[in-house]
């Protein structure tokens, strides 16, 4: 078992893809010749041609569009959009026809595409690079979304996400790129559509996906000292919902915490909140709480955005309050 | 627009039930002015209104259960009159009404009129399993909330005394049915008849909750009583014309002050890290009331004569009897005393009120053959049981306070002079 970064765990399961599956092909901006704005595919098109590794246009809806067609007609193409903030261009392609060709065809054909794309803010792009817009493709029937939080997530769920027969999205994170784990060796093929208790504890669930997972972790770990053994719970797939193991944590825990990087309003955790209360409602000692991002456009300004995005020292304040409304003796 | 708050009216109130609203929705308040009456942990007393306006809302019926902090009423300038709640008629189809845990009378129902209990559903549900009305339990969560760690604690004090447990109800349902409304049709059964804690039963139970963790151990001792009741006698005949008549246990309490004064150990309290050696002499008297226990202080005791000790005492239980006592008359008690000899109870032991390091059960003057001078003849003794808190007092101290308190009843005219 190695330990390697997100991208390379990326760049790696596209490489062994290629290699397994002929009719595996990469479409997208700058991801040939420039080897991606994120270097994910580096050395891709030197090692597979352009006829598998395909720059394109500045052209979202154009280059979605093709791979729909490419992946109606047999091919599995797995696009990247450079940052979730530019799907907005290609969302009719994403929703009206990639999410919906199965169902409106009478099942006669399928979509097996993947569109990786990155959110995320704290870069210091500014308000419309900043985004996360996953929720918005999670709303969507027909698509699957998976938001893997670990390299060794990253590798299984863009292998399953590949090999899947549905569109699917996969979210990955600018902060989370440089990030090292362990990745198991050898073909892994995730389960799209099953959370993780990425780490087991009895006094509070706190519910996470993506880059706020690995803030939850950091904040189990501080807690711990102090006598706190909070359950994660890494949802790694948004569409379909585990919500089983969500209500599984907090029957046992009787209190939960959801951190997400979105806005709160119609957000993730939102979603979480309603499916705990239809799942556990009466295993809850305290209401649901949410800790996400502040209701502004991300500020370009370093203390501003630092100020409007989600972090530990909320999610370990919020933790506070709702262990102590609960009486919790520490 | 102020809420009204249930105010904190001792200091070992944690609820208060709202006995009777005596301002209703619509009504002018001036600041001063009584709006309801509340039944605290002891006594019944009177909430005035802190500001100026017009009573608004009330938020609780009458008879319901409040906690402290938690807002039973509102006042403002009287364009939001809201007189829609009156009492129980909003209640019996709340959704936290628990079946088979409200009486089927029609008694006075014990949530809040907004909305039933406020409780967390992991605290209503395991006190479902438990055969527990969640009403009876004192929320200390946000706004009063009912939280699990509140009723594990009412479980638990609950199993800690034998008595007053209710009995579960006979339900085959009950593993499992975690989330399920209780089935209705097991109330079809004749069940046990449940009867809601009153504040003064609740506090009762707490308070002797607590004793029991007490380290208790016992001395008893048997007082010739013979010159002490003849003493009694003597003097009741002397006052009798102006009215006052002293009993065994104004004679009593007056002979544990002095001996108290004499024995200061005695007179301490445990402070959980230090032992309170307490400057005054309060001794506590019990009284039974007809649905709990109230322990009556009269102060300085060892400075008060007899006769004023009688007449305080006569007060004293009529306003405990009436639910009257103001706080300052039922706590700062240093030495308790409790006498079963009225109901011809010849010994007893009591358990301790805490943080006191002692009381005394005395039991019934019986006439029993005494030996005097060498000689068995026929006599009446009083026998004393001392409790004592092992922590605060050991075995040689306590049997001396209790020695001597013993002389002194035998030669009675100690007690008075």
């Amino acid at each position: 078992m190695a330990v390697i970064s997100y991208r390379q765990a990326l760049h790696d399961t596209l490489r062994a893809e290629l290699l397994r599956e002929e009719s595996v092909i990469l479409i997208g901006e700058e991801i040939g010749v420039f080897e991606g704005s994120y270097k994910i595919t580096a050395g891709l098109l030197a090692e597979f041609g352009p006829a598998r590794v395909r720059d394109t246009p500045i052209c979202e809806e154009g280059f979605v569009g093709a791979a729909i067609g490419a992946a109606m007609l047999g091919m599995r193409p797995v696009v990247e959009i450079m940052t979730i903030n530019f799907s907005l261009i290609a969302i009719d392609q994403i929703v009206n026809h990639a999410a919906k060709m199965r169902a409106m065809f009478g099942g006669q054909v399928s979509v097996p595409m993947v569109i990786r794309t990155p959110g995320g803010g704290g870069q210091q792009l500014a308000a419309s690079h900043s985004q996360n817009l996953e929720v918005w493709y999670a709303h969507v029937p027909g698509l699957k979304v998976v938001a893997p939080s670990t390299p060794a997530d990253a590798k299984a769920l863009l292998t399953a996400a590949i090999r899947d027969d549905d569109p699917v999205l996969v979210l990955e994170n600018l902060a989370l790129y440089n990030t090292k784990g362990e990745v198991p060796d050898g073909e892994q093929v995730g389960e799209i559509g099953r959370a993780a208790v990425v780490k087991p504890g009895h006094d509070l669930t706190v519910v996470s996906y993506s880059r706020a997972t690995v803030v939850a972790l950091e904040v189990a770990r501080q807690l711990e000292a102090e006598g706190i053994s909070l359950e994660v719970v890494d949802l790694r797939s948004l569409r379909p919902l585990d919500r089983d193991t969500i209500c599984a944590s907090v029957r046992k825990t009787s209190r939960a915490v959801m951190l997400e990087d979105d806005w709160l309003t119609y957000g993730i955790g939102a979603e979480i909140a309603a499916t705990i209360q239809e799942g556990a409602f009466d295993y809850l000692d305290a209401p649901v709480r949410r800790v996400a991002a502040a209701e502004v456009p991300l500020p370009y300004a370093k203390p501003l955005e630092l100020a409007a995005l989600p972090d530990a020292r909320t999610l370990v304040k919020v933790i506070g309050e709702v262990l102590d409304a609960t009486r919790f003796a520490r | 627009m102020p809420d009204v708050l249930m105010p904190r009216l001792s200091d070992t109130m944690t609820e208060g039930v709202l006995s009777r609203w005596v301002k209703q929705p619509g009504d002018t308040v001036h600041r001063g002015d009584v709006l309801a009456e509340i039944e605290t942990d002891k006594a019944t007393m009177e909430l005035e209104a802190y500001d100026e306006g017009v009573l608004e809302r009330t938020l609780v019926v009458a008879g319901t259960t409040v906690p402290i902090g938690v807002p039973i009423a509102t006042i403002g300038d009287g364009s939001n009159v809201d007189t829609s709640a009156p009492p129980a008629t909003r209640t019996p189809t709340t959704a936290a009404t628990e079946p088979g845990s409200t009486p089927a009378s029609d008694a006075a129902p014990t949530h809040l009129a907004s909305g039933s209990v406020r409780t967390s559903p992991l605290a209503r549900a395991i006190a479902r399993e438990h055969g527990m009305d969640i009403a009876s339990v004192i929320g200390t969560g946000p706004g009063g909330r009912i939280v699990r760690a509140d009723v594990e604690a009412a479980v638990a004090s609950m199993d800690g005394v034998p008595a007053p447990v209710p009995a579960r109800e006979p339900s085959p349902s009950s593993p499992g049915a975690r989330g399920e409304p209780a089935d209705p049709a097991v109330s079809a059964r004749p069940a046990d008849e449940r009867i809601p804690l009153t504040a003064i039963r609740r506090v009762t139970a707490r308070r002797l909750t607590a004793s029991a963790a007490v380290p208790h151990f016992y001395l008893t001792s048997v007082v010739d009583a013979e010159r002490l009741l003849a003493f009694r006698g003597e003097v009741n005949n002397r006052l009798a014309s102006d009215g006052t008549k002293i009993s065994v246990t104004d004679l009593l309490v007056r002979a544990c002050a002095i001996t108290l004064r004499a024995h200061p150990q005695a007179n301490s309290s445990w402070a959980d890290d230090a032992i309170l050696r307490h400057r005054h002499i309060h001794i506590g008297v019990a009284v039974a009331l007809e649905d709990g226990l109230i322990v009556p202080v009269v102060r300085d005791a060892d400075r008060k004569s007899v006769g004023e000790i009688a007449t305080e005492l006569l007060g004293l239980a009529g306003r405990a009897r009436a639910g009257q006592l103001t706080p300052d008359e039922f706590t700062g008690g240093t030495f308790t005393i409790s006498n079963l000899g009225m109901f011809g109870i010849d010994h007893f032991t009591a358990l301790i009120n805490p943080p006191e390091a002692a009381i005394l059960a005395v039991g019934a003057a019986t006439h029993e053959p005494v030996v005097r001078e060498d000689r068995v003849v026929a006599g009446t003794t009083i026998k004393l049981t001392l409790s004592v808190d092992h922590r605060v007092l050991d075995g040689a101290t306590a049997a001396a306070f209790l020695h001597d308190l013993r002389l002194i009843l035998e030669e009675p005219l100690h007690i008075v002079v």
